[in-house]
């Protein structure tokens, strides 16, 4: 039952297999049983849970069930969740209970999806390697003494460790994308705007998005059917007809044109990592693709046009941790301006702190236009890039990650390095437009992954390519045979 | 780029996050790595480009100026959050003598 695609355990559930309350125990007791080693859940209320579990079971045998009601979810716990502590991984909020569900939370709850617990992340999904995180760093089940990535790595690494069978996630500069890779998932960051961002703390409001952290794309599809539509409370959702993100998963690949931007295909590429690429490349063009070389000329200003935006945007948003309506305020002070200047030092880690300075002095007078004009005008730079790819081609293809799961402290000690990190999948961000990775080979005994990159609203699109490839391939069912 | 401890005070002042003389020695240094990576991005010919703000080009919505979370519990529990409040209101350090 752990390794069952969610359409395999809303079926399990549909023929009385098994109930959602029996369901929710058996990951509950699995996480109760690995999480101490893995560190993946800060926050597990059992009782809620089993709660939610046998309403689930009662809407089911009322003949109400949708297509995933009574299945289990792990929430990141950036999103706010009525009732439930969300502390956004930092100190700032450890006694925070969120008054209000997050709209992504309530429609999984409408959707009758089961909430597991909150799932760790880098604090204030500052990081990619869940090693900001004040709860403590998450370990990779496929070798736990390396990271899982981040900043939704509680996320993947409950995932992966069959602790819940589907998750949600954030990303702001590849956030779902790179923990799913290092962890052997498959996740998507969809199209800007398609995911409400209402009641999800906010890092930089112009690149975050919300998506599905899975094993398959079918299952990403399903989810990401619960998690999208217009909603009023965000001003940046867009207002479109809900689609169906399944929909053309059984669509053939004849004809696809996949886009290999000749900057990531140079000599730079690690060498295993390319491999693995190379090779699910030799599978999709089995499946009928071709491949296109195309260039994205101003993507190597990605990171750093990212490194100037997203702590700008940063340094905004969480100027609302102040001490005075929620969160931490320091106990002694002197006047007010000190509470403020004392409670934003205790409650926020280095990192966060770093970014907060970096945003100020980019926003500041005489550095506006030189960095934080400039990084926007960048932004439009890349973006266009990407309207011209997608003229030859429906999907870019490239690594999702320089290279597989590192070890701790491999770059914490050195920003820059754990920057450039994301390399690939920050442009994606800037452009608002949506990417998924999925598992497509092992290096060492540590899973790699592919990305895929859309235009706007082809989710339906990449979850396809990515269904079809999964039809041929077991990189996906794969996992670490420690949590077996 | 070099920052001097002065430069980083500043921006900490302004961001209102006390640093001590040690954390703004750290954070020098990370801040010189940071922007030595950033400062391609200068060199740019970005000449008739317009900024982007936004991921995508549609007008914000906007909402009728109307009251729509009206209760007094929700106002509690909200309130509650708060390291003080009082009557309805959030506590701060007296700011006038």
């Amino acid at each position: 039952m752990i390794n069952a695609s969610l359409k395999e355990l809303a079926s399990a559930l549909d023929s009385k297999k098994i109930s959602s309350l029996e369901l929710t125990d058996l990951f509950l007791g699995r996480i109760a049983q690995h999480n101490p080693l893995i560190n993946a859940f800060v926050t597990v209320d059992e009782e809620k849970s089993r709660a939610a579990a046998k309403a689930a079971d009662a809407i089911r045998a009322a003949g109400n069930a949708g297509p995933l009601t009574g299945v289990p979810i792990a929430h990141k716990d950036i999103f706010c969740q009525d009732g439930w502590r969300t502390t956004c991984g930092s100190r700032m909020l450890e006694n925070f209970i969120a008054p209000y569900n997050a709209t992504v939370v309530e429609r999984c709850n409408q959707a009758g999806l089961v909430p597991l617990g909150k799932v760790n992340m880098d604090e204030f999904a500052m990081g990619s390697s869940n090693e900001t995180s004040y709860y403590g760093p998450v370990r990779n089940p496929w070798d736990t003494d390396r990271v899982p990535g981040g900043s939704s790595g509680g996320s993947a690494a409950a995932v992966a460790a069959r602790l819940a069978p589907a998750a949600t996630g954030t990303d702001t500069g590849g956030s779902i994308r790179q923990p799913a890779a290092l962890c052997g998932l498959t996740g998507l960051k969809p199209s800007y705007g398609t995911v409400s961002r209402w009641g999800m703390i906010a890092f930089a409001s112009s690149l975050d998005q919300a998506g599905p952290m899975a094993r398959s794309a079918e299952d990403c599809g399903l989810l990401l059917n619960a998690f999208a539509g217009f909603d009023a409370k965000d001003s940046t959702s867009l207002e479109r007809d809900n689609e169906d993100y399944t929909r053309s998963l059984y669509q053939p690949l004849k004809g696809l044109r996949i886009g290999l931007p000749k900057e990531f295909f140079g000599t730079d590429g690690d060498a295993a990592t390319m491999a693995a690429i190379e090779a699910a490349l030799a599978e999709y063009r089995k499946l009928g693709a071709e491949t296109v070389e195309v260039s994205l000329p101003s993507i190597s200003q990605s990171v750093s046009a990212y490194y100037v935006i997203a702590p700008a945007e940063a340094s905004s948003n969480l100027s609302r941790f102040d001490g005075v309506r929620y969160g931490y305020r320091a106990p002694e002070y002197t006047d007010l301006n000190d509470m403020y200047a004392k409670s934003r030092a205790q409650g926020f880690g280095e990192e966060v702190k770093r970014r907060i300075l970096i945003g100020t002095y980019v926003l500041s007078h005489g550095y506006y236009d030189a960095y934080y004009l400039q990084a926007q005008r960048i932004r439009r730079l890349i973006a266009s890039d990407f309207d011209a790819a997608f003229k030859q081609c429906d999907v870019i293809a490239s690594p999702t990650t320089p290279g597989t799961a590192f070890k701790f402290g491999e770059k914490s000690g050195d920003p820059v390095q754990m920057y450039l990190s994301d390399i690939y999948t920050i442009g994606v961000n800037l452009a608002g437009i949506p990417a998924l990775s999925h598992p497509c080979g092992e290096i060492n005994g540590l899973p790699t992954g592919m990305q895929l990159i859309g235009p706007y609203f082809s989710e339906h699109r990449l979850l396809n390519v990515t269904h079809q490839y999964q039809q041929v391939t077991d990189w996906h069912r794969r996992m670490p045979t420690a949590f077996a | 780029m070099a920052f001097t401890p002065e430069d980083v005070q500043r921006l900490a002042k302004l961001a209102r996050i006390e640093l001590g003389s040690e954390q703004i020695s750290a954070t020098l240094g990370h801040l010189d790595n940071i922007f030595g990576m950033i400062a391609d991005l200068r060199q740019v010919n970005t000449e008739g480009i317009a900024p982007m703000a936004h991921a995508c080009d549609v007008a914000q919505r906007l909402r009728a100026d109307a009251v729509t979370e009206g209760s007094v519990a929700q106002r509690d529990r909200c309130l509650a959050l708060a390291p003080e409040a009082e009557a309805g209101l959030f506590l701060v350090p007296k700011v006038i003598e």
